[in-house]
């Protein structure tokens, strides 16, 4: 697979640079509106802060509802980065030129993201400094007489997060050295000395260069098993707590981990999507590399579909009567039996009969309504974990309930769409969302070769 | 005598690699040429000398110390607070693993960009020669020699089809 035209240094240059050399008329306003609806759902977080927890639909036994929802969502998305960028490194895949960079950086924004999430959903975020230090030098707030629980697996989240996140934004920002240099070279005044300092004296000789690759290669091996770690730990989250019987399960750690590479593979598609239309970058993010990306996606949603009907059958399969009471609940009881249909429908069936056909998978359209068609059902697909377990949390059905969440959390919710958004435009005008360097190679290494009769383009590929 | 910096500036690898050719040839120590590329191109296409480093040290080095912090972290803090729950230790190793091993992880993965960025000599504060046509798909050959021979070096580089070459002023 090598579609496109050969390209020249400075022709990469001026292409990829586009995003911040030149400022297009459109940035202000989409960065304003988004603003805006950042702003709107800061103010709702705020009146949350303020007023307290009353004005959400969060009551008992339903205390998990749309943040936990979205927080695991959004570290669903931020999987596809290190996902994408790790695995292709690693196995050498030429497509993966154009996707590593947005992909990574849309793993840093998600995981910020959802890091706001659980603090938001304490309702008191000042008092999560305690998650933190729980360290005997610092002293905790035992008000009341409540000590924390420092064996408990809500503190490995944080952990594991803070691990993912902290790597995420180190594997960028080695990766961006090269790129730095590029800018210094191309700009002037106070950009051209900021840039200067991130190339920390860049020169491109054979052994900043050999090191660079090294590290490509390497730091994928070292962050892939923390990609693993982290939604597996998440999912924990809801499959050590023994009282809640639809969420203790072994499975959910492969459950989670496989859904979130769904979700996050098809969010970078999407973002590839937008990227080569507002930009113009037709020459770098070509129908190969979006066909290839859907390709990956039938068998990575299969994985996932498995999983998921696999966790249905173990629950049945225990016969506890909670357990069925949250089965009943999510497939008998409308409008839960509605809800988990379109989430079965949009997840799978609808995008995997899209990406079975390679004019679907190289139809822009038809691939970026798959691609949000997915992300809406793994939304979907969280909160039809969450909401129901905890809404048949107890044996005794007195104190069976449900949620019906608030204008206020819709409010903060939508908002962390719009910040990811307004994020992802932002960086875009700082730092090139395609490596510079990476695209560069791969015309070093181009080729032809003829076999028989027929010349076909081919690339050379280093061990 | 001080050693002078000189770079030529060639448009494609093959006369970059004939320039370091008539370098090696004019006896010109490997160690006093360099080759400044915009991309990475296949170890040996200049005839550059092989670069050796100590990368791989480094990861192991932090993951030792992020193991050791992760244990002292999770066992201190339990040790700390220690309120019986469910009749269970108060020094239980399950808790302790996850944090342990992103302790390890994480330290592991800082060394190994400290390594990258100390293994590549950065930061360079004071950057030698360079020309901002390296980074337009130009490839730069930097040769450090002596002051007597900047000259002779130019002329080289010309004949090996610099289109141009540049001196500090």
């Amino acid at each position: 697979m090598q579609e496109g035209t050969p390209l020249q240094s400075r022709q990469v240059n001026r292409e990829l640079l586009v995003s911040i050399l030149n400022s297009p008329k459109w940035f202000w306003m989409v960065i304003s509106v988004l603003g805006l609806i950042v702003l709107i759902a800061m103010s709702a977080a705020g009146v949350l802060i303020n007023q307290g927890f009353g004005v959400t639909g969060l009551n008992r036994p339903v205390m998990w509802g749309f943040f936990i929802t979205n927080f695991v969502f959004w570290i669903g998305i931020s999987h596809a980065g290190v996902m994408l960028s790790a695995i292709l490194r690693l196995s050498k895949a030429e497509w993966r030129r154009p996707a590593t960079r947005a992909a990574e950086i849309l793993t840093v924004f998600s995981l910020l993201t959802a890091m706001l999430m659980p603090l938001i959903h304490t309702g008191r975020p000042w008092r999560t400094v305690y998650w933190i230090y729980t360290l005997p030098f610092v002293p905790y707030d035992y008000a009341r007489g409540i000590w924390p629980n420092v064996r408990t697996p809500l503190v490995w989240d944080p952990s594991a997060v803070y691990t993912y996140l902290t790597s995420s934004i180190l594997f960028v920002l080695v990766a961006l050295i090269p790129d730095f240099a590029v800018l210094r070279d191309r700009t002037t005044g106070l950009s051209h000395r900021i840039y200067g300092m991130l190339a920390m004296g860049w020169q491109g000789n054979p052994r900043q260069w050999k090191l660079q690759i090294i590290a490509g290669v390497l730091l994928s091996a070292l962050i892939l098993p923390v990609f693993v770690s982290v939604h597996s730990i998440v999912s924990w989250d809801f499959g050590m707590a023994v009282s809640v019987k639809s969420w203790h399960s072994t499975i959910f750690a492969p459950y989670f981990v496989v859904g979130a590479v769904h979700s996050g593979v098809s969010a970078v598609a999407l973002v590839l999507i937008v990227l080569r239309y507002i930009y113009g970058w037709q020459n770098y993010i070509r129908h190969e590399h979006i066909d290839a990306l859907g390709r990956l996606l039938v068998v990575v949603a299969t994985g996932w579909f498995y999983f998921f009907v696999m966790e249905v059958v173990f629950g049945f399969y225990g016969r506890e009567a909670d357990e069925i009471a949250v089965r009943n609940l999510q497939f008998m009881v409308s409008p839960w039996n509605i809800w988990m249909i379109i989430f079965v429908g949009i997840t799978y069936f609808l995008p995997v009969s899209i990406w079975l056909s390679r004019s679907c998978r190289r139809n822009l359209w038809i691939m970026s309504v798959a691609c949000i068609s997915v992300n809406i059902g793994m939304w979907l697909e969280r909160f039809l974990i969450i909401v129901p377990g905890l809404a048949r949390k107890q044996l005794l059905t007195f104190d069976w309930y449900t949620y019906r969440p608030s204008l206020v959390e819709w409010l903060i919710v939508i908002g962390t769409f719009a910040m990811v958004s307004m994020l992802m435009v932002t960086i875009a005008k700082v730092v090139p969302l395609i490596p510079l360097y990476d695209i560069k190679e791969g015309e070093i290494l181009r080729t032809e070769i003829k076999i028989g009769r027929v010349t076909v383009p081919a690339t050379f590929r280093e061990d | 005598m001080a050693k002078l910096p000189i770079l030529g500036l060639f448009e494609t690898a093959d006369n970059a690699a004939d320039a370091g050719d008539a370098l090696k040839a004019a006896g010109v120590a490997s160690t006093d040429y360099d080759f400044l590329t915009d991309a990475p191109y296949p170890e040996g296409a200049f005839g550059e000398r092989h670069e050796s480093h100590r990368l791989y040290i480094f990861p192991f080095v932090g993951a030792l110390i992020g193991l050791t912090v992760g244990i002292m972290l999770t066992s201190m803090t339990q040790m700390a607070y220690p309120l019986v729950q469910g009749g269970k230790p108060i020094l239980s190793l399950p808790p302790m693993a996850v944090v342990t091993y992103e302790s390890t992880m994480l330290t592991a993965i800082a060394f190994t960009i400290i390594g990258i960025i100390f293994e590549s000599r950065l930061p360079a504060f004071k950057q030698g020669l360079y020309d901002t046509r390296i980074t337009e798909g130009y490839i730069g050959v930097l040769v450090n020699v002596d002051e007597d021979q900047l000259t002779q070096t130019q002329t080289l580089l010309t004949q090996a089809g610099a289109i141009d070459v540049v001196r500090k002023s």
